[in-house]
């Protein structure tokens, strides 16, 4: 027995305490009441385990190499000093190493990491939206079989495209170049259906009226369409900025010049180098995943709403 | 003006569309249609490298369906699929179903939380978790020892019938939140009066979502069933990170996709990469058809 244990123990044996032991006489509501109870510990029972993962993982980023098998989360805070919470993880982490290229900083990887995923996000973003806008505001022949074409393109896996892609990327000389993790997903169906979508439910009057006022049909797209549908803009970029930071295959396949690896690959190749330190690795996880956060949790409304519309709509 | 398009009677040049779309065409041409055919071609031919290609017939699907790898492979992605379907969605549908009923203001909070972990890819994922299995030192088998006291010194990355248990903890860790939000998003579109009307005629919880709210979400359901299926066709990832490229002692943890990557860019064949494209393109397209025939409710038919 020990304090999980207990704990386990105290708020289910409160559970069949309330439901079955307390009369109805004493407490008219108890079924209601006992009920939400349950439902509480389910959810924060749920919760407590998804978070634990990253709660150990901060703690540990901290903890010297002396102290680390010593105790799972912090050691107690008696003990707490320079000797057992240090930052010694994250100076291994910065101190550089050899590459053939010469040597290279683990700043090198955020800036690439965050270069990659802003530009692709930007490009991504500027390409559906203009694509959605054609599809969703203009009537020409052929929008049909452009919808269908588009719709028809989903239906293919990802992974089917690995090796030709790979032959295509080489035989147009963007191996080892940004292009190759940039161009191919810019236009993703997903996102033009999305900004299809969105910008389909803005009155066409909105639109003649600037075009009477003498608006380039560009100029339509731009300044009257896209702070129109600012709501999807977020999610569509937060979507999009999350898929281009974690993505790791490209990279991976594409690029050879140590300097201009991203964080996924790079953190994958620390796993086998640093086998016993676990703290650097670690250090270096916390780092990739502190950037998504704070976008997520500015942008949290945005993204859910944009993450369920095509589902739950028809 | 003849050059011109009216549209409800306002003047606009008819190539405007087409130029808005233009870049769509040209990357979908260049990067997806290309790509497609080309995959096809290359499905028959042998390649070492991306310097040459030589026609072999069907020598690569005679290959891949004679090679014991292919079938583990088959066999791990189905039991993950199985068990992404089996126990990953209704964990998410019980947890969205507690959360939906819920008045609580953190509700909220709790949502984030439970979501949370779907926004770190699955290679950071990978890296933390192969510490997290630790024996000794990682916290899941920390936790265990707690609990049941049993599980220290359990090798969960490096014993070859824990391995895919070890992957489908850790999808379910990643997993749950994501299809949570779906889930929820279609019980917020429930009517209340149906629930409300069944609840005074004296049905029990479970006969109200039997009979009521199970029937208003199964479109999203289907499509929650059919996304996690395709998706768990095509993990890899995660097995990558967690078990390096050998996929575990055995190839215990070799899915479809990472034996795609073995055959393309570790053995350099890209044609029997291809070949293996084709074959996933057919298992997910057979498995959706499926799912969709026998999810179709009694009125559709």
């Amino acid at each position: 027995m020990n304090t999980i244990h207990y704990v386990l123990i105290a708020l289910f044996g409160a559970y069949f305490v309330m439901r079955f032991l307390i009369p109805t006489s004493v407490f008219p509501r108890k079924i209601k009441v006992s009920r939400a109870y349950l439902a509480a510990i389910f959810l924060i029972l749920a919760a407590a385990l998804v978070i634990t993962p990253f709660v150990w993982l901060v703690c540990n980023v901290f903890k010297d190499q002396s102290v680390l098998m010593k105790y799972s989360f912090l050691p107690p805070i008696s003990e707490w000093s320079s000797q057992t919470l240090n930052f010694t993880n994250f100076t291994k982490l910065f101190q550089g190493e050899e590459s053939p290229q010469g040597t290279v900083y683990f700043w090198q990887y955020i800036i690439n990491s965050i270069f990659l995923a802003c530009a692709g996000t930007s490009i991504s973003l500027f390409l559906t939206s203009l694509s959605g806008y054609a599809l969703a505001k203009y009537k020409f022949k052929g929008r049909g079989f452009l919808i269908f074409f588009m719709a028809g393109s989903m239906m293919f896996p990802a992974m089917l495209f690995l090796a030709p892609l790979y032959q295509i990327i080489y035989k147009i000389h963007w191996m080892d170049s940004y292009l190759s993790l940039l161009i191919p997903n810019a236009c993703a169906v997903f996102g033009i259906f999305l900004f299809r979508q969105a910008m389909q439910g803005v009155p066409n009057s909105l639109v003649e009226a600037a075009r009477m006022d003498g608006a380039s049909e560009f100029r339509i797209y731009w300044n009257v369409m896209m702070p129109l549908v600012r709501p999807m803009t977020g999610a569509y970029c937060l979507i999009t900025f999350l898929g281009n930071w974690n993505n790791f295959l490209s990279p991976q396949l594409y690029i050879q010049t140590h300097a201009k690896l991203t964080l996924p690959v790079i953190l994958n190749q620390y796993l086998g180098l640093y086998l016993n330190e676990y703290g650097v690795f670690l250090a270096g996880t916390l780092l990739a995943i502190i950037p998504p956060a704070i976008l997520f949790f500015a942008l949290q409304k945005e993204f859910v709403a944009g993450l369920t519309t095509g589902a739950t709509k028809g | 003006m003849s050059n011109s398009k009216t549209f409800r009677g306002v003047n606009y040049h008819p190539y405007a569309p087409w130029l808005f779309l233009t870049p769509y065409i040209i990357i979908a041409l260049t990067f997806f249609l290309y790509p497609l055919i080309y995959a096809g071609w290359l499905s028959f031919h042998q390649t070492d490298g991306p310097h040459s290609a030589v026609f072999v017939g069907l020598d690569n699907f005679k290959f891949i369906f004679s090679d014991p790898s292919f079938y583990k492979a088959l066999k791990n992605t189905t039991i993950y699929a199985i068990a992404s379907i089996c126990i990953q969605l209704p964990l998410s549908l019980g947890l969205a179903i507690l959360l939906n009923n819920s008045q609580s203001k953190l509700k909220n909070l709790f949502r984030l939380l439970i979501f949370s972990p779907n926004l770190v890819g699955q290679i950071f994922v990978g890296v933390l978790f192969s510490v997290i299995f630790t024996p000794r030192y990682g916290i899941f088998n920390i936790g265990i020892e707690k609990l049941i006291h049993w599980g220290l010194d359990t090798q969960w990355l490096s014993k070859p019938g824990l391995i895919m248990p070890a992957l489908i903890i850790v999808s379910l860790w990643m997993y749950v939140g994501y299809n949570m939000i779906y889930f929820l998003a279609a019980l917020q579109t429930v009517d209340k009066q149906l629930v409300e009307a069944a609840q005074i005629d004296g049905a029990s919880p479970w006969q109200v979502f039997l009979h009521v709210t199970l029937p208003q979400i199964r479109p999203v359901a289907v499509f929650v069933v059919i996304m996690s299926t395709i998706g768990s066709y095509q993990l890899f990832e995660l097995p990558f990170a967690l078990l390096k490229s050998s996929f575990g002692v055995d190839q215990a943890g070799l899915t479809i996709v990472g034996y795609l990557y073995d055959n393309a860019f570790n053995s350099g064949d890209l044609g029997t990469g291809a070949a293996i494209g084709w074959i996933l393109a057919f298992i997910i397209f057979v498995i959706s058809i499926i799912q969709l025939r026998a999810t179709n409710s009694p009125e559709d038919k």
